[in-house]
This record gives C-alpha cells, sequence and structure tokens, in this order.
C-alpha cells in the first residue's frame, strides 16, 4: 500500500541520502515511491530484471549498459542508497553550486563526473581507456544489424584516431573530455526533475 | 434457547423486510429513491473541505511532500535526429561522436524514473486525499478535524455501509436463483445499487443495438454491471474458476453468451469465426468486448487489439470514466485477488462513473483493422478525457517486443551511414 513506502525511510536515511546526492526531501521520497512499485520481490533492493521490466528501457538500444551502471563490481542487487547515488550524475547543476568552492569531495553532478558516468558506460574493464573493442561494443548496440562490421570497423577507427592524443589507439579520459568540450554536458546529461 | 422474545423477532423481521423492499422494489423498476444522490453531494462537500483544509495546512508546513499526479520530471521531448544535431555541432556532416550516447542514456534514465507504461498497471494517484486510507501515499497528519472526519468516514465505511452492501449482495444472489429470466437487467441494477453507483449514461440515443458490437475501455470487472444496467450483451470471455466461474454460469443462464475456453482463444481464427456467426444473426444481443484486454487504471486507454474489428459489423464505442475521488475502482490484479478487490469496493465512499455512448462508426475501405481500431481507441480516449497510448496492455505481464528496440537501432544507424557508406567527412574531402 502507498504508505508503507514512507514509514519505511527513516529521516535519518533521507538526511543522509540529501547530503550524499543533493536531492531535495521530496524528491527523495518520491523517488523512493518509484523504487518500491519497481520492486516487486519487496525485499528492498532492485534486481537486473526488475530494471528490464520496464518497456521503454528495455527497448533501449543501451538500455543493459544503463542497467548495469547501478550494479558496480558484479553485484546483482542495488538498495535504495545506490540507486539513488547512480540517479545523483542525472540531477541538473544548479546555480548555486557552479562557482561553489568545494573543499568536500566533487558533487556527484558535476560536469566533470557526468563524462565520467558516460566514460564507464564504455570502459567496461574499467581500466580507464576506451579500446577499440570496447567502443565497438558500444557501437553495436546502437545500431543493431543494420551495419556492417567493416563500415563499423572504419567509423571506430576514425573516432580513435581523432581523439587520441598520445598515440595508443585508446581514448583516454582526458582526451574523452577534449572531445566534448564543446557539448553542454550539464543539459545532455540532466533529468529536469520537479520539485 | 434464545433470549430474544417471539415479539422482537418479528419486529425484526419486519424491519428487514422494509430495508428490502425500499431497495429491491425500486431497483426493480429502474427508480431511485435519491438516497445515493443526497449522499454524494453531502460526500463531494466533505471531500471538497478536506481538500482546502489539506491545502492551507501544506501551506503552514513546508516539510510535507506535495504530491504529483503529472509525474517525478519533465521530459524534454526532443527527437533522435534533433538531439544527435546538438550533440554533433560543429560536424554537420552526420558522423558519428562519443557523446551521441548521451541521448541514449538520458532517456533510459528518465524511463527509469518515470515511464508511461508501468504506471497505468497501478493506481492513479489522486492530487488530493480522498480520507481513505489506502489512498493516504504522501499526505500526513494535517489537522485534528481531519483526522476526526477521517475516522469517522472509516466508521461509517467499514460499519455502515460495508454490511448493508454484503446484505444486499447475498440476499440478490439468493433471490436471482428464484428469478425468472426477465429478471436479468433486475439483477444488474440491484448489483450497482448494492454497490451505491452513481451512472451517469450520455447520448443515450447511440446505445448499442441488436447485430452490432460494443467496445469499451477496461478498468475493473465493474465494468460489465455498468454497462449491463442499462441493457442487455452478450458477453465474450475466457471461463474462468473461483468467485469468476460462478459469477459467469449464473449470468449464461438468463442470456446467450459466447464463452470460450482457454484453448480455444489461442485460435485467432476459431475466435473471429465464432463472433461472426453471433453478428450476422440480427436478433442476437451485442456482444461486448474490451479490445485493450486487460485492466487499466482509467487515465489511459492502451493498445486495442485488432481482433474485435475485424470481425466486420458495426461497433458501438462506449467510454467510461470513473471518478477517483470516490474509490479506486481499478483492479490491480498483480496486487488484490477478487475478494480482496469486492471488499475495497465496498467499504469506498460510492462509484461515481460517467458513461458516454459515441455514434457506431465502420470500417472504412482505405483502413485495415488496426487502423480502424486505432481511430475508435482515438474517440474513446477523446470522450473519456483519457490519454491515448499506443503502448500495448499485454506488457503487463510479458515482455516488450524486440522490434521495437530494432526500430530505434535503424533510426540511429541512417544518421551516421547514408545511403552510400559511411558519412566520413574525410572521404568526402579525397574524392
Amino acid at each position: 500500500m502507498g504508505s508503507r513506502a514512507s514509514t519505511l525511510l527513516r529521516e535519518e536515511e533521507i538526511e543522509e541520502i540529501k547530503k550524499e546526492t543533493g536531492f531535495s526531501h521530496s524528491q527523495i521520497t518520491r523517488l523512493y515511491s518509484r523504487f518500491s512499485s519497481l520492486d516487486k520481490g519487496e525485499n528492498g533492493t532492485l534486481s537486473r530484471e526488475d530494471f528490464q521490466r520496464i518497456p521503454e528501457l528495455a527497448i533501449n538500444p543501451l538500455g543493459d549498459r544503463i542497467i548495469n551502471a547501478f550494479f558496480p563490481e558484479s553485484e546483482d542487487q542495488v538498495n535504495f542508497r545506490g540507486f539513488m547515488r547512480t540517479l545523483a550524475h542525472f540531477r541538473p547543476i544548479e546555480d548555486n553550486e557552479k562557482n561553489k568552492d568545494h573543499t568536500a569531495s566533487e558533487p556527484l553532478n558535476s560536469r566533470t563526473n557526468k563524462l565520467l558516468f558516460a566514460f564507464r558506460l564504455y570502459d567496461l574493464d574499467r581500466d580507464d581507456k576506451i579500446s577499440r573493442d570496447e567502443l565497438l561494443q558500444v557501437l553495436r548496440m546502437m545500431v543493431g544489424v543494420n551495419i556492417s562490421d567493416e563500415q563499423l570497423g572504419s567509423i571506430a577507427d576514425r573516432t580513435i584516431q581523432e581523439a587520441d592524443q598520445n598515440g595508443d589507439s585508446s581514448i583516454s579520459f582526458n582526451e574523452f573530455i577534449k572531445v566534448l568540450e564543446k557539448v553542454d554536458v550539464e543539459q545532455k546529461m540532466s533529468i529536469r526533475f520537479l520539485h | 434457547l434464545l433470549p430474544l422474545s417471539s415479539e422482537t423477532l418479528a419486529l425484526f423481521q419486519v424491519w428487514i423486510s422494509v430495508l428490502l423492499c425500499l431497495v429491491m422494489l425500486p431497483a426493480m423498476f429502474g427508480l431511485s429513491l435519491g438516497v445515493t444522490g443526497v449522499y454524494i453531494q453531502i460526500l463531494v462537500q466533505i471531500l471538497e473541505w478536506a481538500t482546502l483544509r489539506i491545502q492551507r495546512g501544506r501551506k503552514e508546513k513546508t516539510s510535507v511532500p506535495i504530491p504529483l499526479p503529472n509525474g517525478i520530471i519533465h521530459r524534454d521531448g526532443g527527437s533522435m535526429a534533433q538531439e544527435m544535431l546538438e550533440v554533433r555541432g560543429s560536424r554537420p556532416g552526420g558522423d558519428f561522436t562519443l557523446g551521441d550516447v548521451f541521448y541514449f542514456y538520458k532517456k533510459g534514465m528518465e524511463s527509469l524514473v518515470d515511464d508511461q507504461v508501468t504506471q497505468c498497471f497501478s493506481s492513479e494517484e489522486l492530487a488530493s486525499w480522498n480520507l481513505l486510507t489506502r489512498t493516504n501515499q504522501n499526505f500526513r497528519y494535517i489537522s485534528l478535524r481531519l483526522t476526526v472526519i477521517w475516522g469517522v468516514g472509516v466508521f461509517v465505511r467499514y460499519c455502515l455501509l460495508f454490511p448493508l452492501r454484503l446484505v444486499r449482495e447475498l440476499g440478490h444472489i439468493l433471490a436471482k436463483h428464484w428469478l425468472s429470466e426477465v429478471a436479468h437487467l433486475m439483477f444488474y441494477r440491484i448489483c450497482a445499487r448494492g454497490l451505491s453507483a452513481t451512472i451517469r449514461y450520455h447520448n443515450k440515443e447511440n446505445r448499442p443495438k441488436k447485430g452490432g458490437i460494443c467496445v469499451a475501455n477496461h478498468t475493473t470487472p465493474i465494468d460489465i454491471i455498468i454497462l449491463a444496467n442499462d441493457r442487455c450483451y452478450a458477453m465474450v470471455g475466457q471461463v474462468h474458476g473461483g468467485l469468476m466461474g460462478v459469477i459467469q454460469r449464473s449470468m449464461v443462464r438468463s442470456c446467450p453468451h459466447v464463452w470460450f475456453e482457454r484453448t480455444e482463444m489461442k485460435d485467432r481464427n476459431t475466435v473471429t469465426n465464432r463472433l461472426r456467426e453471433h453478428v450476422t444473426c440480427e436478433d442476437k444481443l451485442p456482444i461486448l468486448i474490451f479490445p485493450e484486454g486487460t485492466c487499466i487504471n482509467n487515465t489511459s486507454v492502451m493498445m486495442f487489439k485488432k481482433g474485435s474489428f475485424e470481425i466486420g459489423g458495426t461497433i458501438y464505442p462506449v467510454a467510461i470514466k470513473y471518478d477517483p475521488r470516490f474509490g479506486d475502482a481499478f483492479w490491480n490484479s498483480a496486487k488484490y485477488n477478487m475478494v480482496s478487490y469486492l471488499l475495497r469496493t465496498m467499504t469506498s465512499w460510492a462509484i461515481v462513473v460517467n458513461v458516454w455512448y459515441l455514434p457506431p462508426m465502420t470500417r472504412l475501405d482505405q483502413e485495415d483493422a488496426s487502423q480502424f481500431a486505432q481511430r475508435v481507441k482515438s474517440a474513446i480516449a477523446l470522450k473519456g478525457g483519457l490519454i491515448d497510448m499506443a503502448w500495448d496492455g499485454g506488457l503487463k505481464r510479458a515482455r516488450v517486443k524486440d522490434s521495437l528496440k530494432e526500430e530505434q537501432q535503424k533510426m540511429y544507424s541512417s544518421m551516421i551511414v547514408g545511403p552510400d557508406g559511411p558519412k566520413n567527412s574525410r572521404l568526402v574531402y579525397f574524392m
């Protein structure tokens, strides 16, 4: 029932999540409602199947990669904290955060962290480099069967050639940032949450 | 043995018979004593007061979260082509860039947080609390008066309305066995009364006629009672077990229905042929079909299965809209079984429903069955104030088809590869 959702989330937890992610109190309770409605097993965690049950996500060509982003270190379940931590990357950057002087660690939704999130969606083996194979994998997911291996290969080669500056035939995180420096990452990798 | 004297017993019997007469006689003749009408009016006043009180309370206590019936996020709605162009910026050649993935990531995350489909399969969230515990999702304690009213409401619903409705239902099911077939309409009228249903029929001149097919949006099994309250239908459906089966068998006795075994349903041709036979008889009752195939939460109309629209004949569309303030009519079969659903319905305030009969439609020459189905669906959605959704109601239980993903992949592929091979600015330069 509906009232169950808000009673299971304690005030202290909400405060902790607020500090960690920057979401407001009402956004957290609403997202907890969503989390609970996806949690068909009602055990406080989500599995990959729970995500795949969302039709719009299941038909997304990169759906599997997005779902994977919620399950670090090859675990099978994600709890609400982990769910919020991943979602926090897509929180828009607010004006009062842009020029803050951070003595603590950078907020999850900073431009750099958004780019790092996108980088990690390519870099599966976490060696901090996007190799030709990793790039091809993502390309193949996006185009399906509509483009041949040779064509896809040449697209991958060209992309690496243009981005690679130190000549190691792969794209490092700094090279990745350089390629996307003119792109409005804040807008492209943010979701407009209602208050 | 009994401590009751014979006089008290006699008095009790008289009281029950008076009650039953007051309820059954008007119901049989389609009259209304007007009690339900007054009750609804009082209820509306109380709920309006409660809404104002809650809004005032929210202004005072800012920590109470506001429910958002329109979703958690605001979607930008840019097309794939548009978004890709923006990311690629200074590269008008249509090449792949590392930032192409942003579009898919963002769309994926948005659907994860708030998707159109799964919310159709759970109860509608109300903008304001209607004093039922079950809809109290984000409403906290606001004021003493409100809580007292809620408490009185609980007492009224569980101790007065519910037993009354239960007694009526049981009495009527028993009486049904001894009444003749003519009593079919009466049976449904009594059922509706038993549920405290206020039904408003609009455009009665478009009421379905014999030999036609009536299609309506589906929210709950009560839809059948609502429609059958006004005229007789032949019903199509699967043979059920349990409580539903009992109800089905009792319905068959009074009207010629078309029931299918579960295995027969799998063969579309059998179903279509049998229905076609039924429709071609001019004096056969109109068939009632719910083309969505499953219960939806009454905020949208999902894809109409084209099977019903291949049969031929005249289609009489009907739009059914329940007023969510008085109770949640949606049957969430994943969450509640039939018995607990009926319990919830009988302990809600009332069932207030609007039924619109739309003008009959037939398939035009230039459209096929699925286009015709879409046209009918849009008309129903428009009249009932519901959202017209293209998604299949079958997604409640089944996985989505891969072909939808393939469509997206195809669309994206056309953006990075033209008909003459990869759009590579360097190649063009050398040529």
